[in-house]
């Protein structure tokens, strides 16, 4: 139960002058479960990578296996992978179009053609899950803060119970409030759900702390893939292509080269508290 | 008197329902003194909802207060009279750049401002060449806007404003919807807007990384300046930043967490340099001062005992 990109490259533009290689023979395995992390500059391939992941856009070349079957195959049902796959775009807000938040949150569902009861109970749950109350069910999206409209249109793509979660940049735009709650939200979806979750982020800080595994994106290829101690362990390299490790990590290396007892595989604030405090109780 | 100075400005947004009758009011600004001198970088930090849109605009006089009065470049924004001073005085600059920009090629746009007030042909070309000079976007003068990153496109609309002669730059929000590359660039240039052509700078931001290099920092909750002081000052007090639920550096809640677990560290460390070079002074501290050698010496002394 995975999905599996197979040397797949997606080229823009083919034949014409504007021709750009957006993925170059990408090959990795998101198992089911994980939470990943995608990271890269804007023009790097990841969206253009999570679009292939529900079948959105169709590889140039190579293969991409769901479960184990090509989606690629004939006869491969796309409306069903769309429905396991679920994909939250950048400014998901932008796509709230109904009268109130209750019936935008219906509308996925409704789309599978389940009856209206389990239509109405997954827009619910899938509200809770969110943070959403049934007080906001009648507010017109409009009226909703950044961040609630933002968990609106999560809900929506929840509501269609999707094995694996895709989030664009769920807290582009959003000041540290709204970021942390979209996080924890999700961070807690994924243990209490079990989903696979791959979240697309600009912040090294946001990633370090949540994820199991980040994927690195260079122009279109996956330049590094681990944990986040494996891939911030090249933050010289994450530097050459304009990335940064979290600050905390250089905070550690300088200690370590200075002398201090120190492990430098540190990617968050917490870790380097304990590590810094032993430091200095072993000395005393 | 600095350049923008508001007295106990109130600002309340009138709600009102299907029939447009008011509803209810919202207090969006709530008694704000704030006194900016002419050359500053002012940073105003806080979350969304915090008023500090709505005090932003206060700056051009795109809304007046309900209570209280600010006055830019001495003059009071209330009195129509002076409403082209204020604006000329103080220009602004918002989230979305798209939304910002009307002109077909970089330079058109650059010069509409100034051609709108009646500069002179060759005025306004110089004006373009010189706003363009100053953000680095020359180079794309007869580009199409549509075709320019985000960064971009927010350099055109700042060299927008810098045509205009603005003493007083107002940015809300600048960056909100740009990727880290097109901060930098952008932050890049407000900073040497400021420092090269002394252009005041009010920065309207709610990212903590933004605000470090400014001179002085605000912090807006519930439409009240809660905490005012230089960037240390302001991240020192760590404890209330995040009850704010507002980010620190990752360095200033390090040491803050330190120093709750007893090290003595410095209030609000803003960089690497200075935090790693206490907790090596620490660490070595047999040299000179220190308490671990502190603690060491009685030590020692009871073993010659």
């Amino acid at each position: 139960m995975a999905i599996e990109l197979k040397d797949v490259s997606y080229v823009y533009g083919a034949g014409t002058p504007m021709e750009v290689r957006a993925l170059d023979h990408v090959s990795l395995t998101i198992p089911d479960g994980q939470f990943i992390g995608l990271i890269g500059h804007t023009g790097s391939g990841k969206s253009t990578l999570i679009q292939h992941l529900n079948g959105l856009i169709k590889a140039t070349e190579g293969d991409i296996l769901y479960n184990g079957r090509s989606i690629y195959a004939e006869g491969f049902s796309m409306k069903e992978l769309r429905s396991k796959v679920g994909l939250v775009f950048q400014y998901p807000e932008h796509q709230l179009f109904e009268t109130d938040v209750f019936t935008d949150v219906c509308f996925g569902p409704k789309n599978l053609g389940l009856d209206k009861e389990e239509i109405q109970a997954r827009a619910r749950e899938a509200l809770e899950l969110v943070g959403m109350d049934a007080s906001y069910d009648e507010a017109s999206p409009f009226e909703l803060s950044g961040g609630q409209k933002r968990r609106v249109a999560i809900a929506g793509v929840l509501a269609m119970k999707p094995e694996v979660l895709i989030l664009d940049e769920p807290t582009a735009g959003l000041d540290p409030k709204g970021r942390d709650e979209i996080l924890d939200q999700v961070a807690l979806l994924h243990k209490e759900r079990g989903n696979t979750v791959v979240l697309v982020s600009h912040s090294m800080e946001d990633v370090a702390k949540y994820v199991d595994r980040i994927i690195v994106m260079n122009h279109g290829r996956a330049v590094f893939d681990g944990t986040p101690k494996e891939v911030f362990r090249h933050y010289k390299e994450l530097e050459q292509i304009g990335l940064a490790a979290p600050q905390v990590t250089y905070i550690v290396h300088r200690l370590k080269e200075q002398g201090f007892p120190i492990d430098g595989d540190i990617t968050t604030v917490e870790e380097a508290r304990r590590a810094i405090l032993e430091g200095i109780r072993n000395r005393k | 008197m600095g350049i923008i100075k508001a007295i106990k400005l109130t600002y309340d947004y009138i709600k009102r329902d299907e029939e447009g009758n008011p509803d209810g009011v919202k207090r969006a600004v709530d008694h704000v003194d704030i006194d900016i001198e002419a050359g500053e970088f002012v940073a105003v930090l806080g979350h969304n909802g915090s008023g500090k849109s709505t005090l932003a605009k206060h700056m051009n006089a795109l809304l007046l207060p309900t209570e209280g009065t600010i006055f830019i470049g001495e003059k009071d924004t209330s009195d129509e009279d002076n409403l082209w001073d204020v604006r000329k005085t103080a220009g602004m600059v918002f989230q979305n750049p798209d939304n910002q920009i009307i002109g077909t090629v970089v330079e058109e746009d650059v010069g509409f401002g100034p051609e709108n007030i009646g500069v002179p042909t060759e005025e306004i070309w110089k004006r373009v060449d010189e706003s363009l000079k100053a953000v680095g976007m020359t180079a794309y003068r007869y580009h199409s806007p549509n075709k320019l990153s985000g960064g971009q496109k927010q350099r055109v609309a700042i060299a927008g404003v810098m045509a205009m002669r603005p003493k007083c730059i107002v940015l809300d929000e600048p960056t909100a919807m740009l990727d880290p590359n097109g901060r930098k660039e952008v932050l890049r240039t407000v900073r040497e807007l400021n420092r090269k052509e002394h252009i005041t700078v009010v920065l309207i931001t709610h990212y903590m990384e933004e605000v470090i290099e400014a001179d002085r920092v605000f912090v807006m909750d519930d439409g009240r300046i809660v905490m005012e002081g230089t960037p240390q000052e302001v991240f020192g007090r760590t404890q209330e930043m995040k009850d704010y639920r507002l980010d620190v550096p990752q360095v200033t809640e390090l040491s803050w967490e330190l120093k709750q677990d007893g090290l003595p560290l410095s209030d609000g460390i803003l960089t690497i340099d200075q935090f790693v070079d206490e907790i090596m002074e620490l660490y070595n501290g047999g040299n000179g001062r220190g308490d671990a050698g502190a603690v060491e010496a009685p030590g020692m002394e009871t073993a010659q005992r």
